[in-house]
């Protein structure tokens, strides 16, 4: 995989509007709107509490948003890798792959299971325990149980956060494979060079605030050039914060 | 449901040591429970000193004699009893552990009596020296002795009265009394009377002895009148009431039926509680519950599949348990049905609860430790009997076991096994709304979840 991922303007995949979340009387989403198109890598950054997974979450439609609305296509479920691995322990990598596709109603739930395992690469760990694999291992799993039933859309939160380097590398091969092949790609990540490297727009979001959607060049632009290092993505990431005030 | 209840038994078959825990442990906790309780007693161990010189155990009331070893023999009836030749060493076997009480018989405890019936002086005493260090074990001894020794007191005291009854008949109708071994003949009140009422029907019209012998004859009338009222009084007080039982609330559940009840309920509270709160909580500690509720299976699904496999694996766990000590206490198989019905209707009340308290923890521990710490309670109150506390007290306990399935699976449980009253029908109905109760405080707390 190259060092950034192309930006494919296919046809709008989901259409955000005004979305937002509140706990209470904290808004941890304010009126956030925009538009993932197919074969789109998103990255979401942002500093600490400023409502990444709570954005991952209303699109995975795990959690029920205060206001706005999702767009999307009402008979394609997304895929969903949550940022600790969603898998039963006890259970074979095997089992895990087809106790969810089956109910992700895919129509061959055994074809499904053999072609996750050898998309991730698993096929001779295929009758160990999830609890045995290592950190990687378990998140290729993870991974794959999101792409069981082909989304059109998949919503990682911190997809590299427990891998060591060689691990993610791996990890994002992956995914820009699945790029290529048309499925629109969104993560949040705490590393904006990884944000950089692999996002071909990035999604800023600072105290529940849409700060910023663009390329990460265009991101660097907006920072006033004497505060910034050039090809310094993160100086600028933290400077671009500091302007407005996070 | 079917993919989630075969994951869940594939869990489970993957996790011996924690099924063995679920269901081992809380069996064993119910077969003591039910032992304990369809137990008798055990007799306490007391040191007995006896310094009656042999053959002098013999009270005389009248022409009675009361043989104090037949009533000593009753006493030793209700303990174990191990005899010794002194007070001293009566009370180092208590200090050494040995005994747990020492009861000593002085050797003037007859004499004692004896004084006592024929003077009315004295207060035969007889002394009972406890171990102080463990307070049930003092208890525990104490009531066996005091209870058989109030048997003894009785017994003694209404042969005392029965010969004052007899005593008292001789002096109204007169007969014999033994004396220094010559039998001597005594003519009684109402004989008297009859004598001089002759007498004074023999007499002149004029006499001057007729007034006199009135009022002896008076006297003798209201002495009679008196002393024949007597008579049954003293009788009465031997044994002054009579109790007798009627039982309102139809058939009784047997002791032990009762008994193994209990310790079956305990299972079925402990295996469906643990297992539907761990089960839950195992969804959140795996991360897997967002995955599933994101349209895969509704939270609502979620939660009857968790209640159903918690409750057929506590109601097949306390079958089979049912079917075992039915080898020891009678269960009427001819209501095996009910008893499915109880146990299932129980194991789903069970199951609820279980899933109220998963739903507010976030790790499998900490649900088990939640379900061990609220049930224990629960069990504990519905087991309180409602006589044993009084007011406001007894209607909270009365109202916080309405609220918590043991009770009513208790109630459902002794009918299936006995069919004692009260009648299955409203128990079944209780446990299956506290079952749907439970539920829907599981499905507010899945809210937590997301």
């Amino acid at each position: 995989m190259s060092s950034s991922v192309e930006t494919l303007q296919g046809p709008v995949t989901v259409a955000v509007r005004d979305l937002t979340r509140r706990f209470g009387a904290r808004t941890a989403l304010d009126r956030v709107s925009f538009e993932l198109h197919a074969g789109e890598v998103v990255g979401i950054i942002g500093p600490n509490g400023a409502g990444k997974t709570t954005l991952l979450s209303i699109l995975a439609g795990v959690l029920e948003p205060s206001g706005g609305e999702v767009v999307r296509d009402p008979g394609k479920r997304f895929g969903w890798v949550p940022q600790e691995p969603a898998l039963y322990s006890k259970l074979s990598v095997a089992e895990n792959l087809r106790l969810f596709a089956r109910l992700e109603r895919v129509p061959d739930p055994e074809a499904a299971t053999n072609a996750m395992l050898a998309q991730t690469g698993l096929e001779d760990r295929a009758g160990e325990e999830v609890g045995r694999l290592s950190g990687g291992n378990q998140q290729r799993v993870n991974i794959a149980i999101g792409l069981l039933s082909e989304p059109p859309a998949l919503l990682l939160d911190e997809p590299s956060a427990s891998l060591d380097p060689r691990q993610r590398e791996r990890l994002w091969e992956f995914i820009g494979g699945l790029a290529v092949r048309g499925t629109t790609i969104v993560f949040s990540t705490h590393n904006v060079g990884e944000a950089e490297r692999y996002a071909g727009r990035v999604l800023v979001l600072g105290d529940g605030e849409l700060l910023f959607t663009g390329t990460p060049a265009e991101l660097e632009r907006t920072v006033n050039p004497e505060h910034a290092h050039p090809g310094d993505f993160e100086s600028a990431f933290v400077r671009f914060l500091h302007e407005r005030g996070h | 449901m079917r993919w989630l209840l075969i994951k869940d038994l594939q869990i489970l078959r993957r996790s011996p040591l924690l099924v063995a825990l679920l269901v081992i442990y809380p069996v064993a906790i119910a077969l003591m429970i039910g032992f304990a309780l369809s137990s008798p007693p055990g007799k306490p161990t007391v040191a007995v000193y006896d310094a009656v010189p042999t053959g002098k155990g013999k009270v005389s009331i009248g022409n009675q004699r009361i043989d104090i070893a037949h009533y000593a023999n009753e006493l030793f009836a209700s303990i174990n009893a191990i005899r010794v030749g002194s007070r001293a060493e009566a009370i180092a076997m208590v200090r050494s552990g040995q005994a747990e009480a020492a009861l000593i018989i002085p050797a003037d405890i007859v004499g004692q009596i004896n004084s006592l019936i024929t003077q009315g002086v004295g207060n035969p005493t007889v002394e009972l020296v406890l171990n102080t260090r463990d307070p049930l074990e003092r208890q525990f001894a104490q009531q066996a002795i005091s209870s058989r020794a109030n048997q003894v007191e009785q017994a003694v005291a209404k042969q005392v009265l029965a010969v004052a009854a007899t005593d008292l008949q001789r002096v109204l109708n007169g007969g014999t009394l033994e004396f220094l071994g010559q039998n001597i003949p005594l003519l009684g009140l109402k004989n008297t009377r009859a004598i001089v009422q002759g007498t004074i029907a023999s007499l002149p019209v004029s006499s001057p002895l007729k007034p006199a012998l009135r009022q002896v004859v008076a006297f003798a009338s209201l002495a009679i009148g008196g002393l024949g009222f007597a008579t049954p009084v003293l009788q009465s007080i031997g044994s002054p009431l009579t109790i007798q039982q009627v039982q309102l609330a139809g058939k009784t559940t047997p002791t032990a039926s009762y008994a193994a009840a209990i310790a079956v309920i305990v299972s079925l509270m402990f295996v469906g509680v643990l297992l539907a709160a761990g089960l839950l909580a195992l969804e959140r500690s795996e991360n897997a519950y967002s995955r599933l509720v994101r349209g895969l299976v509704s939270p609502g699904t979620l939660l009857s599949e968790k209640i159903v496999i918690s409750a057929a694996g506590a109601a097949a766990v306390t079958l089979l348990m049912s079917a075992f000590v039915s080898l020891f206490v009678h269960l009427d198989w001819a209501r095996f049905p009910l008893w499915v019905a109880a146990l299932g209707l129980g194991g789903l009340a069970f199951g609820a609860l279980g899933v109220a308290i998963g739903g507010l923890a976030r790790e499998v521990s900490v649900a088990s430790l939640m379900a061990f710490v609220l049930t224990l309670p629960i069990a504990f109150v519905a087991l309180v009997p409602g006589d044993a506390v009084s007011g406001t007290l007894r209607s909270i306990l009365d109202a916080v076991a309405f609220v918590f399935p043991f009770r009513a699976a208790l109630q459902a449980v002794s009918n299936a096994f006995s069919g004692a009253s009260p009648g299955i029908g409203w128990p079944l109905v209780h446990l299956a709304v506290l079952a749907l109760v439970f539920g829907a405080l599981a499905r507010l707390a899945m809210r937590r979840f997301a």
